[in-house]
């Protein structure tokens, strides 16, 4: 046994996971019966020609590759472009791909804070997410708590991730459903000025653009 | 009358800000199901994985965890299309258990 991995990475396993299956990997733990139901179903699938060992594979590439880093590119562009923002907000998709962001088939709409309005994203009925931009949800996005409450009490749940939304601020929840998914366009936080489009991508959080908290320069 | 995933407006508790890195497993269970629904296969959309986690019933939405109620679905729906049958996914499960077990022994 060798590496952090638990078991021996030296030997190309070639097309995982078939006629070499190796997963599911050792570090998560005791084999569950759901883990077995989810490797049992891709090779199926795979014997099937449904889809190939190499398009899995690629599909996992895929999701890795994504992280909150692209949608915080769009809103730095934005900040700085005018243009761009009015575009971003008439199509978030076609925005991204001008960007060369593959934001998927599924449109976002932008919704933009103000001094005015702040804006939090919610999918009551399960977790629809931006996840083409911002990577896949958090835990809590997908709760229980969070998805039954911020619809009705935003304020109290905001203030649970430390975000205080004065009283003269309208709050916006939006819903996301299996063919609309929103994002948050935060507003740039004041003293950026002098700030270029990379350093102020570096600003922008996950949280942000879900609509849980401010940006601050501090 | 609301069914048990229409959570919206309910009481709830306190949100718990605790996050967990995807597993492998998860990540897994992430790329079937966008594979399955893609524009080329086209063999199920996400308001039938949504549909399918509703009819595993109140019992499994809390019991189980977020990926195991997507599994759970996926394979029902796969299974009701006909794609593969609950036989073949039985022994499939069978052998991917032996294996494990088997890879286990060999690197402890």
């Amino acid at each position: 046994m060798t590496g952090e991995h638990g078991h021996d990475h030296s030997h190309d396993h070639g097309d995982w996971p078939y006629p070499h299956p190796k997963q599911p990997d050792l570090e998560d733990g005791p084999l569950t019966h759901h883990m077995a139901m989810t490797e049992a179903l891709a090779e199926l699938l795979i014997d099937k020609q449904i889809f190939s060992a190499d398009e899995f594979r690629r599909q996992l590439e895929l999701m890795d590759s994504k992280s909150p880093a692209e949608g915080a590119r769009m809103v730095a562009r934005a900040w700085i472009n005018p243009d761009f923002k009015i575009r971003m907000l008439e199509n978030v998709n076609a925005a991204a791909n001008e960007m060369g962001i593959d934001a998927g088939g599924i449109p976002i709409r932008a919704v933009e804070n103000t001094p005015d309005v702040h804006n939090v994203i919610v999918c009551t009925l399960c977790s629809c997410y931006p996840r083409m931009l911002i990577g896949l949800p958090p835990d809590w996005y997908k709760s229980r708590a969070y998805r039954s409450r911020v619809v009705r009490d935003p304020r109290a749940v905001l203030a649970e991730f430390g975000t205080a939304i004065p009283d003269d601020v309208e709050v916006r929840v939006h819903d996301s459903t299996a063919d609309l998914r929103y994002m948050v366009l935060p507003q740039r936080p004041e003293g950026t000025e002098a700030m270029d489009e990379e350093a102020l991508s570096a600003l922008v959080t996950r949280d942000s653009m879900i609509g849980v908290t401010d940006l601050k320069t501090d | 009358m609301r069914r048990h995933h229409d959570m919206g407006g309910q009481a709830a508790g306190p949100v718990d800000l605790t996050e967990h890195d995807h597993s492998a497993w998860e990540k897994r269970v992430d790329a079937i199901m966008r594979l399955v629904g893609d524009d080329t296969r086209k063999l199920m959309s996400v308001d039938e994985l949504r549909r399918g986690i509703e009819e595993l019933g109140p019992g499994a939405y809390d019991e189980l965890n977020y990926y195991e109620r997507w599994i759970a679905s996926i394979t029902n729906i796969l299974i009701e299309k006909g794609v593969i049958s609950i036989d073949e996914l039985g022994r499939r499960m069978e052998d991917v258990k032996t294996r494990w077990q088997a890879q286990s022994e060999e690197t402890s």
